[in-house]
């Protein structure tokens, strides 16, 4: 395992410090670190069942770990709830797209907004004038992440009525909305065919470009060697490699973990 | 099970003590019955049949009206045979057609249920209370245990509880349909991929949680009476031992449904009869809120549960 | 949006006048009495529905708000502090120049809080436990959050059936008229009374109240929150964008028990009494079944089913199958129609009562 530079200079976004997550005897995630520079894409793979799922959840509050430290913009936020970690700037897409119920493309994006505003309940509950300004920020800011995704012409439809490649540039305009400083995907690019795919990548690229930290699950090989600034491998839980996409693909452990995947497939 | 400082505290002769015992152990015994009702459905459905309550008061009034063409015995165990008919169409017509329906949706339909019973009750039989006669002798009869007088019927009940309890153990464990009937609690897609039709194990459960129901409601009618609505109390009873002592955990149902009993019956000293009901609702308040999956169930069970 | 939300409410304003004028075309001002008690429980069940139906949270317990508000109103505009005058909180609200004198049926002197205290009091009381209940109740789902909702309903009902301080299964009779507003020029005192003189007044101030009501529910609806509220059905991808999911269901639960009490409160001055009745598990589970009969997340038709139900149930259309209308009603319902009776398409419906059909 060869080491990256970090940057020492600088603080990293998001740093995990020795994370174990246990489920009674099963030893999900084994003391994983690594961090996450700000401005960088990283990746993180490995086969079905390493553990990548619970480590997202466990950095986005959804389970609690068993030990370790999570820190996120200089704050630990293991104990946190996610609701507060989402508040202190980090967003997500899910694996299995989660939309509103019920809701058209414009508002699902517009509940995204929801960290950047702060209209009370009373407010809402008396329509007071106040509120009137803000709603009309956030949906213009919807608006606008619809047009930056190109599904701007989808605004009022039923987002759970939209193609699967559809929902899941509305989940993204979703995530954006809140302006986070990192930005969590889980697998982008599953169930979308090769062209979708190089959009995905050009999309997450200049996401980054605007200054948003990206960490990625992602299963499609050719979207995580091209856009990744760098790639964490996970198998069974326990961290196998982290480095550059050019190291990772010539590492021999790596590649025979992949191969035995295939094997068994 | 209760310690000695728990009598002397309260100033308790011990003759007193035993009497509140035996009571807590008859009612809680009825209790466990109605809890295990929840379980087999639950069980076999993941539903909670809000109608659970009823399907006692139903055995109860049923066998009281049968009472006046038949004999004792045959009343109880026609009223048990009609009620497990009663449980049976009424998962053929509300439940058995239903895809996917979600945990409101099944609450709101047993609720449903659980008027219409009683609404049919009301009709039937009127508002008045009624009451099988007691099996052996009458409510004066009592024999005596060292210095205490203990009624009859307190060892019908139990008896009855026990067997229950001991038939529906072996049902489960030696005869197939009861093991496809635990196949299926364990996992339903599995169990439907071995050739067991789920549907009908489903209609099963319904058929013995209404025979049990109406058993236990048979067994303690001379004692608590029966009327149209005294369904409920007993379904929120029945619910918090099925809570207390965890969801589906039906050995652990008749520990838990002693101890409430039990308490329930010391608490008469505390607190004036007409809060007695409020007590075991508070009780069922309290465990949802501190310890959902019951006294004797595993939070990392619980988890897997959906509440 | 805005504009559909403020045609809708003329529109039900303008139904709430011509309903007015055909009945004083027809000659049935008898109607106006069952036709206010129903705004009173409408707004009960409005409150209701957005609990369930937005914020997706079932609550078999409502009736014991609606009580709290009744009940806490009614004992205090009725029962006598004179024996307490000099206990702190009677002190207390006579500096504040909330208490009544007056006399009773025999002439003795009565010392009571004042209807507006007595209204302010018994709606903070019911948003108290809400908060209180609500904390560690809706923690729970599905059927756990069913029967502790429901236990919650019976202990209110079986302490009002124990109690004599709140008349055990007599309730509380002879609660006095509510001035809502004082005299202004012309117009006279705004009262909410039971009096025959009163009806056509207090027939424009429950539906007015309920017009409110659903006006402030549609603004909520519609708001931040509101975008918020809807969104708890995926509660975890709500909680990734940064919603506190518990704080709102919370804020709904506490809202739904003011509009139940608030209605409680009301009612109980037109009717003059309350009883224990109205706690009952039957009462709740009457309200769960009008918002599933409108839908769910339809407050329109939560507001038509339920308005109209509770009204011919109140004129005794059902007659002594009211309980079993209403049991029908709740199967029936999640049988065929789980998104509300005005949601259901016919065709679909009748497809699934042909066996075979296509389902």
């Amino acid at each position: 395992m060869s080491g990256v530079d970090h940057g020492q200079d600088q603080e990293p976004l998001l740093a995990l410090h020795d994370v174990h997550k246990r489920f009674g005897g099963l030893h999900a995630v084994n003391g994983i670190s690594f961090a996450v520079a700000t401005g960088s894409i990283k990746a993180v793979i490995g086969p079905n069942g390493a553990g990548k799922s619970t480590l997202f959840n466990l950095i986005a509050g959804n389970l609690p770990v068993s030990s370790g430290a999570i820190t996120f913009r200089g704050q630990e936020i293991q104990g946190k709830k996610t609701h507060q970690i989402a508040r202190l700037g980090m967003a997500r897409t899910f694996q299995n797209i989660k939309l509103f119920h019920g809701m058209t493309a414009l508002e699902c994006v517009m509940v995204g907004r929801h960290v950047q505003s702060r209209s009370g309940f009373f407010a809402g509950l008396f329509n007071l004038p106040a509120t009137w300004k803000e709603e009309r920020a956030i949906r213009i800011r919807a608006m606008e992440l619809l047009d930056f995704l190109q599904i701007a012409d989808l605004a009022h439809v039923e987002a759970s009525s939209l193609a699967f490649g559809q929902q899941r540039a509305v989940e993204m305009a979703r995530a954006l909305a809140a302006e986070p400083k990192l930005l969590l995907l889980d697998e982008p690019a599953a169930g979308l065919n090769i062209y979708e795919t190089a959009e995905v990548a050009r999309l997450i690229a200049t996401i980054r470009d605007m200054g948003i930290t990206v960490l990625l699950v992602e299963h499609d090989m050719s979207l995580v060697m091209d856009i990744s600034d760098e790639i964490v491998v996970l198998s069974f839980g326990t961290k196998l490699a982290e480095d550059i996409p050019a190291s990772i693909q010539k590492n021999a452990e790596v590649i025979s973990i992949y191969l035995g995947e295939n094997n068994e497939d | 099970m209760v310690p000695r400082r728990f009598s002397s505290a309260f100033r308790m002769n011990f003759d007193l003590f035993f009497q509140y015992l035996v009571a807590g152990i008859t009612y809680g015994s009825i209790y466990a019955i109605v809890a295990i009702g929840f379980n087999i459905i639950y069980n076999a459905t993941g539903i909670i049949n809000f109608a659970q309550g009823e399907f006692v008061m139903l055995g109860g009034m049923i066998a009281i009206s049968l009472l006046e063409h038949l004999p004792l015995g045959y009343a109880i165990a026609a009223a048990v045979l009609v009620t497990m008919g009663i449980g049976a169409v009424i998962e053929i017509l509300f439940i058995r057609w239903l895809k996917s329906p979600s945990v409101l949706q099944m609450i709101i339909i047993t609720i449903g249920i659980s008027i219409l019973l009683r609404e049919s009750a009301l009709h039937i039989w009127g508002e008045s209370i009624r009451s099988l006669p007691y099996f052996y002798g009458n409510e004066i009869t009592t024999f005596t245990l060292g210095s205490v007088h203990v009624s009859p019927q307190v060892v019908w009940v139990i008896a009855a509880c026990t067997v229950m309890m001991g038939g529906l153990s072996a049902f489960f464990k030696s005869m197939p349909i009861g093991r496809e009937m635990r196949a299926c609690a364990a996992n339903r897609t599995a169990a439907s991929l071995c050739g067991i039709n789920i549907r009908n194990m489903v209609t099963l459960s319904f058929m013995l949680s209404a025979g049990i129901g109406a058993l236990a409601g048979c067994v303690m009618s001379p004692m608590t009476y029966t009327q149209y609505d005294s369904g409920t109390s007993l379904a929120i009873k029945g619910f918090t031992v099925a809570i207390l002592g965890g969801l589906g955990n039906s050995l652990a149902a008749v520990a838990a449904g002693i101890l409430l009993g039990i308490v329930e019956a010391f608490s008469v000293s505390l607190v004036p009869l007409a809060f007695q009901d409020a007590i075991a609702i508070a009780i069922l308040l309290l465990i949802l809120f501190v310890r959902p999956h019951g006294i004797f169930g595993s939070s990392e069970m619980a988890h897997l549960q959906d509440f | 949006m805005r504009i559909r939300k403020n045609l809708s409410l003329a529109a039900l304003c303008l139904a709430t006048v011509g309903l007015h004028l055909l009945i004083v075309a027809t000659g049935t001002q008898f109607y106006l009495t069952q036709l206010t008690m129903a705004a009173y429980y409408g707004l009960v069940v409005i409150g209701l529905g957005v609990l369930m139906g937005y914020a997706g949270q079932i609550s078999l317990g409502h009736a014991g708000f609606f009580a709290i508000g009744g009940y806490l109103a009614a004992a205090l505009t009725t029962r006598n502090l004179q024996p307490f005058q000099e206990a702190l909180p009677v002190r207390m609200l006579d500096c504040l120049g909330l208490l009544a004198t007056g006399q009773d049926i025999y002439g003795a002197a009565l010392l009571t809080v004042t209807p507006w205290a007595a209204c302010v009091l018994a709606v903070l009381a019911a948003a108290l436990v809400a908060l209180a209940i609500g904390v560690p109740v809706l923690k729970l789902k599905g059927h756990y959050l069913a029967m502790a909702t429901l236990g919650f309903g019976t202990i209110v009902y079986r302490i009002l059936l124990a109690s004599a301080y709140f008349g055990e299964a007599d309730g509380i009779v002879e609660v006095p008229a509510f001035p809502l507003l004082p005299a202004v020029g012309r117009f006279g005192p705004v009262v909410i009374s039971g009096d025959a003189d009163h009806r056509i007044l207090n027939f424009y101030v429950a539906w007015g109240i309920l017009i409110l009501g659903i006006a402030l529910l549609l603004n909520l609806i519609g708001s931040r929150v509101g975008r918020a509220l809807r969104s708890l059905h995926s509660a975890e991808a709500a909680e990734a964008s940064g919603i506190d999911t518990g704080r709102c269901k919370l804020q709904v639960f506490v809202l739904s028990a003011v509009y139940a009490a608030t209605a409680g409160v009301l009612l109980t001055h037109f009717n003059g009494g309350i009883g224990p009745g109205e706690a009952s598990v039957m009462k709740s589970v009457r309200y769960v079944a009008l918002v599933a009969v409108g839908g769910m997340t339809n407050l329109w038709g939560t507001l038509i089913m339920g308005v109209g139900l509770t009204f011919l149930s109140l004129r005794g259309v059902f007659g002594a199958y009211d309980d079993v209308v209403f049991g029908a009603i709740l199967i029936a319902v999640m049988l065929f129609a789980p998104g509300g009776v005005l949601s259901l398409r016919l065709k679909e419906f009748a497809y699934r009562l042909i066996p075979g059909g296509r389902s």
